[in-house]
């Protein structure tokens, strides 16, 4: 096999596997969008967030310790033990699920019926406000995230390759764990909306807000577990961005890889988001791979992403498996 | 004020009553007349006068906040240490400003807007884009900027930059002294070795290009250049091409979670961690922490020591922290990056003393400080008298040379013992290819801004 083959392979499975990354974050925006038609800013910010709280939990450090030393002008900072990781995600999880009430309880339930550029705008404020409140909450350092996830190459893969094609692909292990995850996470969600009623009030929400309230569906219910499941889905992205780069405020970054996902997936398509995180992600690295950094000096990798999106949209405004949406005046 | 003490003096020789009363002096009348003298002088001499303003433009918050807050907290704690140990410099207090920049330029721009007024003597922007924003606007002032190991290289030649400093080292001597250390380790050749410059794609992480590209002329080394866009939380495709290509060095250029994520893809495609080697800004207990295990042996530059095994600790621990007057939580002390901050206080306040020996007073202007700055030289000797040991290359500044003799060194991450330490001395970029660069970057700078050069 050439050798240029050979590369061009390893680099579309790595595509694949950083456009599943990509889909985590997806993700979390569809949920959101979908239940209730808002484009939800913050969600890179309940990402880091929820990674912040999970290493603040799993050191044992004693939340809003900065604040209480300040004010008490005590010296704590740890509780002085480690929580298994297991359990701290489930502590997590209940703090992204309180999190979620409080955002319903306090901004949303006061804005129904509001356009939806200003509910697009209230969660700019909410981005903000989580990203203070993780900073006063966890402090501002780099923190290690170390959930026992298997890191660096996979060697069954790069042996294997080695002896069938003379050349040992690298694929990351943590980015084989975070595909299965993906892929369980989305047959979860499908599971959950085909087959359970809380699933399908949630469906009728999305279809339509008055018609589901007209047959007894408490709409502050499906948000708040809309804005639960949009949090757990942050928690598993966080986990996999930050036990690739610590966890740190960057991580909310993460967001913008996940909007030109969303412009070719659709903003209403748990596939889609998969399909188009895929798509993204193979794509973005064989054009850095083939073009990107023999001719263009490289580092091509942001910009094309938004431009492939562009691309589709020409051909499919509403996205791959968006909903078409059909207006009649 | 003055004004006033001459209707009272008229006063007294009008009212012969009342000039003997106040010649018995009593402790009323003399406690009188000193708030008097005391006042006047105050609001005669302004605020600027009467303390010694060191602007400090932080980032404690934001998404480089972990790297802020230590350089920001060894900033303070070393005024902190003056002037509890020393009543300040020469006898006069330090006022330290702190502005939260956020790391973001315009934020920077009002930082400088807003305290300018105050009497500054110096301004540490701490981000190459504010830098390059205030050297226009300082210049104008008439206030001095010291960019330490960032901002625009050629600001070196203070012929032409004449408010801006970069002393000890820039971005080029960075990449001269990496290339110097990789010519050390490899017997003295590069000849038909392959190194690979991975870099943040932005002005700050371009300046080595240049650098790099005559060193390898020189030496012959094959040079491969790597751009990662900002953040750089994805880097797969580049070091899949590391991993193809197989360069014998990788020295990085790189800023906050690019440093770690690239640390990290290192590991994982098993690079050699003792064969890459980041420049300061990707030199910090923050990069290489988060890979664990796997970051040991990496390399960074550095042009000041690390650790905190120096007696000027000694003192901050008994003066500062003890006193419950440290910056921040006392947990940063003797990391690389509050050593850096450190180190900036130090050239600061050491200058400062420079200035009060030069212009025969205590009290500073910015115009003097500049002035001390430019006149700046740091000997061993002086080191050692702080309490910091070979903490720093020597060097002396010159109207010519507002950038020191460009000494860097090399340090190296030893995972076990969560620390890094030099394992070189400070060796001397390379002077003659670095030399006509600053002149080329500095002239051209003169002539688009109108400036003619001089001394």
């Amino acid at each position: 096999m050439p050798e240029q083959l050979a590369f061009a392979l390893e680099v579309t499975a790595n595509g694949l596997m950083a456009g599943v990354l990509y889909a985590l974050v997806a993700l979390g925006f569809v949920l959101i969008y979908k239940a209730s038609g808002i484009f939800n800013y913050a969600q890179g910010v309940m990402a880091l967030f929820a990674a912040l709280t999970l290493a603040g939990i799993m050191d044992g450090q004693v939340p809003f310790s900065h604040l209480i030393n300040a004010v008490f002008g005590t010296d704590v900072h740890h509780f002085g033990w480690n929580v298994p990781a297991f359990l701290a995600i489930l502590l997590t999880m209940v703090v992204m699920i309180a999190l979620a009430y409080a955002v319903q309880r306090l901004v949303f339930r006061h804005l129904v019926g509001q356009e939806p550029i200003i509910l697009f705008m209230a969660t700019i404020g909410l981005a903000y406000f989580l990203e203070g409140v993780g900073d006063l909450m966890w402090g501002s350092d780099i923190k290690s995230m170390d959930v026992g996830l298997p890191q660096g190459i996979n060697t069954w893969i790069d042996e294997t390759t080695f002896e069938a094609l003379g050349y040992g692909f690298f694929i990351d292990n943590l980015d084989i764990v975070a595909s299965i995850i993906a892929a369980l996470l989305v047959i979860g969600l499908v599971m959950f909306a085909q087959y359970t009623k809380q699933g399908r009030a949630m469906r009728a929400v999305a279809d339509d807000h008055q018609a589901a309230l007209s047959v007894g569906v408490s709409l502050n219910f499906i948000w708040i577990l809309v804005w639960s499941l949009a949090g757990f889905v942050a928690l598993v992205a966080g986990i996999m961005w930050g036990t690739k780069s610590g966890v740190q405020f960057s991580l909310s970054l993460i967001a913008l890889k996940a909007l030109p996902v969303l412009m070719l997936g659709g903003f209403t398509s748990i596939p889609g988001a998969i399909v188009g995180g895929l798509i993204i992600g193979v794509g973005e690295k064989l054009f850095e791979f083939l073009i990107g950094a023999p001719f263009l000096g490289g580092a091509t990798e942001n910009w094309f992403a938004y431009m492939l999106a562009l691309i589709f949209l020409v051909f499919r405004p509403q996205g791959l498996f968006g909903e078409k949406i059909i207006e009649r005046v | 004020m003055a004004g006033e003490e001459t209707h009272a003096e008229e006063d007294d020789r009008a009212n012969p009553a009342l000039s003997d009363i106040s010649r018995e002096e009593t402790p009323m009348n003399m406690k009188l007349k000193l708030t008097t003298v005391a006042l006047g002088v105050t609001l005669a001499a302004g605020p600027a006068m009467a303390e010694l303003v060191f602007p400090s433009l932080s980032y404690r918050t934001g998404p480089y906040a972990a790297n802020g807050i230590p350089f920001a907290d060894g900033y303070a704690d070393y005024f902190t240490l003056l002037n509890e140990r020393d009543g300040g410099i020469g006898g006069e207090a330090i006022r330290m400003i702190e502005c939260e920049t956020g790391y973001n330029t315009e934020k920077g721009v009002e930082c400088y807007e807003s305290t300018k007024g105050e009497g500054a003597l110096v301004y540490q922007p701490l981000s190459t884009g504010i830098t390059y924003q205030l050297i226009p606007k300082a210049t104008a002032d008439g206030i001095p900027v010291h960019s330490m190991g960032y901002g625009r290289t050629s600001a070196k030649d203070g012929s032409v930059f004449k408010n801006i400093f970069n002393y000890p080292a820039n971005y080029w001597d960075g990449a001269s002294v990496a290339i110097k250390h990789l010519l050390d380790v490899n017997g003295g050749s590069l000849e038909g070795k392959k190194i690979a410059l991975v870099y943040h794609n932005s002005a700050y992480g371009k300046e080595p290009i240049r650098t790099l590209e005559e060193l390898s002329k020189k030496h012959g080394f094959e040079l491969s250049l790597l751009p990662i866009d900002h953040p750089g939380q994805e880097q797969k495709s580049q070091w899949l091409q590391i991993r193809r290509e197989k360069p014998d060095n990788v020295i990085m250029y790189g800023w906050g979670v690019m440093n770690q994520v690239a640390i990290q893809e290192a590991a994982n495609i098993r690079y050699p961690m003792d064969q890459f080697i980041g420049i300061w800004w990707s030199g910090s207990e923050n990069d290489v922490r988060p890979a664990g295990d796997a970051a040991n042996g990496y390399k960074a530059l550095t042009f000041h020591n690390v650790g905190d095994d120096f007696p000027v600790f000694d003192d901050i621990q008994k003066f500062v922290v003890d006193a419950g007057k440290a910056a921040g939580a006392g947990d940063q002390i003797g990391t690389a990056l509050y050593n850096r901050g450190l180190y900036a206080a130090m050239l600061a306040a050491e200058a400062a003393k420079t200035a009060q020996g030069m212009h025969n007073t205590t009290t500073l202007t910015p115009a003097q400080m500049r002035d001390g700055m430019e006149a700046l030289e740091i000997t061993e000797a002086k080191m050692a008298d702080l309490g910091l040991p070979n903490f720093g290359p020597e060097f002396k500044v010159s109207c010519e040379n507002h950038g020191g003799n460009g000494f860097v060194a090399v340090s190296q991450w030893d995972a076990a013992a969560d620390s890094w330490s030099l394992i070189t001395d400070y060796v001397q970029s390379d002077q003659d290819i670095l030399g006509p660069l600053v002149t080329e970057d500095a002239a051209a700078f003169a002539a688009e801004s109108g400036i003619t050069p001089g001394c």
